[in-house]
Formats: structure tokens, C-alpha cells, sequence
């Protein structure tokens, strides 16, 4: 037992026990301190459970491989809780139907907004071509724009961080810039905070509204089927 | 185990909706068409007695999802670390390719909104005639 507390660290900091316990103690934290601040924007409990994560494996000289062999039972779950989002759809599907058109209608004006306008400000901000692809499918849940990327041969990981950023800025700017445009109506807030920041924008939607989250919800499957159309037609048509 | 149940056919959906994407090619998500999926069986059991046993009763499948989607901030945490991975390039372009974002996600977010409401408004004066 000569050298114990560092045999037991390494023996630790190699089992995805401690980076599961880690991912969820640290979230748990960051999630009361938003609930305590009554849900207020900048506290985000993603941000603050991401920086605070990436600092602790960067001071512990973790590599990301170490610690998502821990996280990915978090990771995964994703997918379930997107089929989950079947439930609140099927409870509100009368307000879904009647509202079908307006949304159909703002799915395809908010998919090509948010594809042509990250390509074209990628370009004008001069950024490297692999770059500006990785950052186009940034509209849509992690797993799908990971694919898409995948399939422009650009870089997966980096579309993964452009879809957590722009879901993490989606959900901060929601609620101030929708207060300013001077929309109440909950369908059609929710339905712009999923299409825009998807799950990340829909769980800040459950947050200050039910029905915001549902339609929030819907945006972000829908949004999901149309820009895996659309990416790889405006990045022939738009990039150099 | 009602839970367990009702977990399985979350699973269940999203396995069937893997399995028809990459057997027929389609290009969406596995997961999206698992929704659609349980969203059908949601509405058959309303329709069919039949179906409304196990996980399809006394919202054995609605307490389960409810239960998923109460942490969904949670799940982007493991992929948002992912930073971590890329600070090379985020010293090298971070500045830039924030601002693109944020303005892109601040034009999107207008642009869906402000097409949702006036399409619903279009369509609430055309009724009222």
C-alpha cells in the first residue's frame, strides 16, 4: 500500500464510474443553481456543466476517450428521449393539427435560414472550407448533424461542439429576443426555440412553457428530416 | 415493471426506426422514425382495445417518456465536453465561429417566428370572413 492515493486515482480515472458520477453530480449542481435563479438564461445549466467538466479533465490531464467511456450512458439516452417525445405530441395532437399549416409554412423558411445564413457569415468571416461545412447542419440534435457532416466529409466532432454552442446560444437569446418581438404565442416561441437550438432550445421550451415544448419538440424532428435534404444541396450551391 | 416495460418499448420504437433507416437508406434519423412510431401505437390504442395492455396502460409509456424528457439538458452534456477536443482551432477561429452562430441563431429564430405568426394570422382573417 506504498503509494496508494495515486494507484487509486489512476485505477479511478480509467473506470467510467467516475466520469458518469462526475457528468451527473456536476449537472445536478449546475441544474439547481438554474432552478434557484428561477430558471434565469445565463444559467444554463449545459454551459456551466460543460466548462466546468472540460476544465476538470484538462487539470487531470483526461483525454476526452477516457472520459466519454464514462459519459456515454448519458450520450446515449438521446435517442430514447427523442422517441419520448412522442408522449407530449400525442397529448397536445389537437392543438398540433390545427395549427399544421403555420408550421409547415415557418419549418421550411426557419431550415433555410439556418443553413444558408451559417454558410454564407461562415464565408464572409473567411473561415476554412472544413470548417464552414462542419458548421452547417449546427441547426439540428448532435447525432444527426454528426451524420451529416460525416457524409460532406467534414469533421463530425466539430459539428457536434457547432450544434452544443449554437444550442446553448439559442437557449440564452430565446426568451429576451422573443419578449422583444412581442409574440405570445407559446406555438409558435416553442416552435422557433426547437428549430433553431433543437433539444437543448426545447428543453429550455419545457422549462417556461408546456405547450412551447411540444411544438418545440416537433420543430426539432422536423427540422431534423429537412436539413439532411438541404445541407448537402446548399453547400454545393453556396460554398466555394 | 410497468417501468421496465415501458422503457423496452421506448427502446423497442427506436431499434424498429434504426433498423428501417439503414435497411431501406433513408436519410433521416433513426430516432425520428421511432417517434412516429410510437406516436402511431399512442393513437392505435385509442382506436383498438386490444393494444391497451402493458406499457400502453394506465400511462405506463407516458410516465417513462415524461421521466426521459424531464433531464433532456442533461444528454447534450457528454457531446458538449467534446470542446475540450477542439481548442486549437477554437484559439485560432473561436471568435469568429461564435459570431456566426449567434448571429445565425438569432436570424433563425426570427425568421421561424415571425413566418409562424403570420401565416396563423393569415389564416385566422380568412376564417373570419
Amino acid at each position: 500500500m506504498k503509494d496508494d492515493p495515486f494507484s487509486l486515482w489512476v485505477y479511478l480515472s480509467q473506470s467510467p464510474l467516475l466520469w458518469l458520477t462526475v457528468t451527473l453530480l456536476v449537472y445536478a449542481t449546475t441544474d439547481a443553481i438554474s432552478l434557484a435563479t428561477r430558471r434565469h438564461p445565463l444559467a444554463n445549466p449545459v454551459l456551466h456543466a460543460m466548462w466546468i467538466i472540460g476544465a476538470f479533465l484538462l487539470l487531470t490531464g483526461t483525454s476526452y476517450t477516457t472520459y466519454f467511456a464514462g459519459a456515454q450512458f448519458v450520450h446515449f439516452l438521446l435517442g430514447p428521449a427523442t422517441v419520448a417525445l412522442a408522449v407530449p405530441l400525442y397529448e397536445n395532437r389537437k392543438r398540433v393539427v390545427t395549427s399544421i399549416v403555420p408550421m409547415l409554412v415557418a419549418l421550411i423558411a426557419g431550415s433555410v435560414t439556418a443553413v444558408v445564413s451559417v454558410v454564407l457569415l461562415a464565408e464572409l468571416a473567411g473561415l476554412p472550407r472544413d470548417v464552414v461545412l462542419s458548421l452547417a447542419p449546427k441547426s439540428v440534435t448532435a447525432g444527426v448533424a454528426m451524420g451529416i457532416a460525416e457524409s460532406l466529409h467534414a469533421d463530425p466532432s466539430l459539428a457536434a461542439v457547432a450544434v452544443i454552442l449554437t444550442g446553448i446560444m439559442g437557449a440564452i437569446i430565446v426568451t429576451p429576443l422573443m419578449n422583444r418581438t412581442g409574440v405570445t404565442d407559446y406555438r409558435a416561441r416553442g416552435f422557433a426555440a426547437g428549430l433553431a437550438a433543437h433539444g437543448i432550445g426545447t428543453a429550455r421550451a419545457f422549462q417556461v412553457d408546456e405547450i412551447a415544448g411540444v411544438f418545440s419538440g416537433i420543430a426539432m424532428s422536423l427540422n431534423a428530416l429537412v436539413t439532411s435534404f438541404l445541407v448537402p444541396l446548399a453547400v454545393t450551391l453556396l460554398v466555394r | 415493471m410497468v417501468m421496465l416495460a415501458s422503457l423496452g418499448l421506448i427502446l423497442l420504437c427506436q431499434l424498429i426506426g434504426e433498423a428501417v433507416v439503414r435497411g431501406l437508406g433513408l436519410p433521416l434519423p433513426g430516432p425520428v422514425l421511432g417517434l412516429l412510431l410510437l406516436l402511431i401505437l399512442l393513437m392505435a390504442r385509442d382506436r383498438f382495445a386490444l393494444l391497451a395492455r402493458g406499457p400502453l396502460r394506465n400511462d405506463g409509456v407516458e410516465t417513462a417518456s415524461k421521466g426521459l424528457l424531464a433531464h433532456l439538458s442533461l444528454l447534450f452534456v457528454p457531446a458538449g465536453v467534446g470542446v475540450v477536443q477542439k481548442l486549437d482551432l477554437l484559439a485560432s477561429h473561436g471568435i469568429a465561429i461564435t459570431l456566426v452562430l449567434a448571429l445565425s441563431v438569432v436570424v433563425t429564430l426570427l425568421a421561424t417566428v415571425l413566418t409562424f405568426r403570420l401565416v396563423s394570422r393569415l389564416l385566422t382573417q380568412q376564417d373570419a370572413r
